[in-house]
């Protein structure tokens, strides 16, 4: 018999991706196709479900070539996808009624706002655990049943069915209309504690229940794929940011990832219950394994992390390259005093201050670009800090080790700079592509596979791990300047801006 | 003007003298890390002090050499290292080699490490842990003799004038099996170069072995040296490196060069 191998499509923002991992979590394979942006109107973004589709087949087929088998040589698939973006298509024919409105798409500005009414962005947060904002599903379904002439009549009879990327590819794969419960939760429809559509949530929306798919676990046999992958199940989704919790094997309550990127996603698993967060965070499920309760978390993201760098090279042209910032961060032992605040479009959580802009404080004559350099870096490592300040006073946890992905891990001095400003150690997987991984082993799971957790937290290896090495005087000196520099952002727009 | 043969003399290779002296001033400085003063550079080409010393001025006022501040000696500048391709930022190697560096450890199961030359030892700019959970501790920044490890042989075989220069100094025996003869480790450097990777059996530490393959940019300039390093019982077999292993790491290399062959981001 040959080998066995579990497949994960990574349908997100950019690309389509397919991953191929043995038994022992290895990736064997990879294919990846860049699909278009549709920009109609300033503020939006779409994207083709059709194309999209089309991509996943191909890198599918493309990345199981390269098995001795072929597609009989996978014994799962698992789906992990750009979360909240928005498909609506017809029950009688799967044709999309309108492109996908993605999660970057600000078109339901107005709407979030009115749907907040006197009581403000907080509105539903108590029943799905989310501020009114307009990356989320919900306010973009009421956009398109509001502009599609008919197309409520429609929904409100079953005609016309709603989905995210999962449930879109999902329906493509099996024929069945179904979510996961991670990505139905960043719908604002989905109950946090029932982990069902909330009848009151569609009722302020207006979103009609017959268009809903019916939410089910991160894991489990939703069906099997036909055509070319004839026989192949379709065993797990997950929106991105789950999968690479699930799959940096954060199983247990206070286990915490981080994905830094161009933004950065910080995501604490808070086990059984959902944790109410005083500080502007969002409580979402981290994922549901079968029959077993659901895995709630914490998420934070910061705007403004890899953005800053390539902000930095772009606009200032100080470095050629996004890794030359760490060259010229050490021509310079320290950040001479100088602490930058990307507060580019306000300050977000734990601050939520729409009339922060950014600063670079601590300005003086002795400043260099190296000084500026390491203050770009820092901004990432302090804006973490801030967000697992504020998780573990939500949590009543303590974060003892941060696991770290994404590009920007790459970046050695940044890493350090982290583990030091935090005080605990930052480790990177040896298999980076976290997202993929996750829905590699949900998927696994649900077919047997692997028999539980503990199996895939033995194969949960670290590729380097960095220690703090600084002193707590200078760590809490250096956290004070940062928040002073935070304060100095504060009610810099005014009205006539 | 004759008709025809107006720009004959403009068509003639016409060599210009001083572009020439300068041009060997800047071979005999080639390499990163490479300093000469004035009087060896003069000797070196039986030319009058006076006259390298205004190529030398001319060159550094277009950045193409620099001036140390304290030995007063000179060497290649910056302005040439970025135009030239010999010249990698290891931070930026590091950014394009991480992924096909973290396979590498997952597929040999062995550790693994980036080095690029630095003052005729191999500076280390990327580590990736072997993936047994045990306690390591990152490497990154630390250098290691070149003549005793597999990376610094590859990186020595491609840059033979880093290896001529080694003082005996640096040639120190660390175990019975380090290579301490400069003609023993010439005749090395050809075979490294030859077949392509280079191995280090006990050479550095008694009981370890390592295996290096060059990266090169997309002229053919190695840039860099991606290597593993285990336990000789994992590392060897039949008294030679297992082929597999062998195998990798050269894959891995080419993997990392055919990637820097691309647009940088």
């Amino acid at each position: 018999m040959s080998e066995r191998y579990v497949a994960a499509v990574d349908q997100g923002t950019a690309s389509s991706r397919c991953l191929i991992f043995d038994e022992r979590s290895r990736i064997v394979s990879v294919s990846q196709i860049e699909h278009s942006h549709i920009y109609p109107r300033p503020g939006y973004v779409e994207h083709d479900p059709e194309e999209i589709w089309r991509n996943v087949q191909k890198v599918l087929a493309q990345a199981v070539e390269s098995l001795d088998g072929g597609v009989r040589d996978v014994v799962g698939l698992g789906i992990t996808n750009q979360r909240e973006t928005t498909v609506l298509w017809d029950r009688a024919t799967g044709a999309p009624v309108h492109n996908a409105i993605t999660w970057q798409d600000m078109r339901t500005d107005h709407l979030v706002r009115e749907l907040g009414g006197s009581e403000g962005t907080d509105r539903f947060r108590d029943r799905c655990g989310l501020p009114l904002a307009t990356y989320f599903s919900g306010p973009k379904i009421v956009w398109l049943l509001d502009h599609i002439d008919g197309l409520r009549e429609r929904a409100e009879a079953g005609e016309v069915l709603f989905g995210t990327m999962d449930s879109w590819l999902i329906w493509k794969f099996t024929g069945r209309h179904l979510t996961d419960v991670t990505n139905a939760g960043r719908t604002m429809l989905m109950n946090l504690e029932t982990l069902d559509w909330d009848d009151v949530l569609l009722d302020a929306m207006g979103v009609p229940r017959a268009m809903l798919p019916e939410i089910r676990p991160s894991m489990e046999v939703y069906g099997e794929a036909g055509g070319d992958l004839a026989g192949l199940p379709v065993a797990a989704a997950l929106g991105d940011q789950h999968a690479a919790l699930f799959g940096q094997t954060c199983f247990d309550t206070g286990d915490t990832k981080c994905t830094y990127g161009t933004g950065s996603f910080l995501l604490m698993n808070t086990g059984a219950e959902p944790v109410r967060s005083a500080n502007g965070l969002l409580t979402t499920v981290g994922y549901k394994v079968g029959d077993e309760p659901a895995t709630y978390a914490l998420e934070g993201s910061i705007a403004v992390t890899g953005a800053l760098v390539q902000w930095f090279r772009d606009k200032l042209g100080l470095i050629g390259s996004a890794s030359e910032i760490e060259t010229l961060a050490r021509t310079v032992d320290d950040n001479g005093g100088c602490y930058f605040v990307p507060a580019f479009s306000g300050l977000f959580a734990p601050h939520w201050r729409s009339d922060a802009r950014g600063v670079i404080a601590g300005l003086t004559g002795y400043i260099s670009k190296g000084h500026l350099a390491r203050a770009v870096l820092e901004a990432t490592c302090w804006q973490t800090r801030e967000v697992v300040d504020a998780m573990n006073s939500d949590a009543g946890t303590t974060l003892t080790l941060l696991k770290a992905d994404g590009g920007m891990t790459a970046n050695n001095l940044l890493m350090q700079s982290l583990a030091d400003v935090l005080g605990v150690p930052v480790a990177r997987p040896l298999v980076a592509e976290t997202p993929s991984l996750g829905a590699a082993h949900a998927a696994g799971l649900a077919v047997g596979f692997w028999t539980d957790v503990e199996e895939l937290r033995a194969q949960w290896h670290k590729a380097a791990e960095w220690i703090p090495s600084m002193d707590e005087a200078v760590r809490e000196r250096g956290y004070r300047k940062w928040r002073k520099a935070v304060a100095r952002t504060m009610e810099w727009v005014d009205d006539d801006d | 003007m004759a008709p025809g043969g107006g720009w004959g003399h403009l068509a003639l290779p016409t060599r210009i003298q001083s572009i020439e002296r300068a041009a060997a001033v800047l071979r005999l400085l080639s390499g990163r890390n490479r300093r000469l003063g004035v009087v060896q550079i003069a000797g070196e080409m039986g030319l009058p002090k006076a006259t390298v010393h205004g190529i030398l001025q001319t060159l550094a006022a277009v950045g193409f050499v620099e001036q140390d501040d304290e030995s007063g000696k000179y060497q290649l500048g910056a302005a040439l290292l970025h135009m030239g391709s010999s010249y990698l930022d290891g931070n930026e190697l590091r950014a394009r080699a991480l992924n096909w560096s973290d396979a590498l450890a997952a597929r040999s199961g062995e550790s693994v490490r980036i080095g690029t030359l630095h003052e005729g030892r191999v500076l280390v700019v990327h580590h990736v842990f072997r993936p047994d959970d045990s306690r390591q501790a990152l490497e990154v920044g630390a250098l290691q003799p070149a003549h005793a490890t597999a990376m610094g042989k590859v990186l020595l075989a491609a840059y033979r004038y880093v290896a001529a220069e080694l003082t005996d100094e640096d040639l120190a025996g660390y175990t019975s099996g380090t290579i301490t003869d400069r003609a023993a480790l010439e005749a090395e450097l050809r075979v490294v170069e030859e077949r392509g990777w280079a191995d280090d059996v006990e050479e550095l530490v008694v009981g370890e072995a390592s295996l290096a393959a060059p990266i090169e940019d997309r002229r053919g300039v190695t840039v860099g040296a991606i290597g593993i390093s285990g336990p000789v019982e994992r590392m060897m077999h039949n008294g030679g490196p297992r082929t597999d292993l062998v195998s990798f790491v050269r894959e891995t290399a080419r993997a990392v060069s055919r990637d820097l062959g691309a647009i940088p981001w």
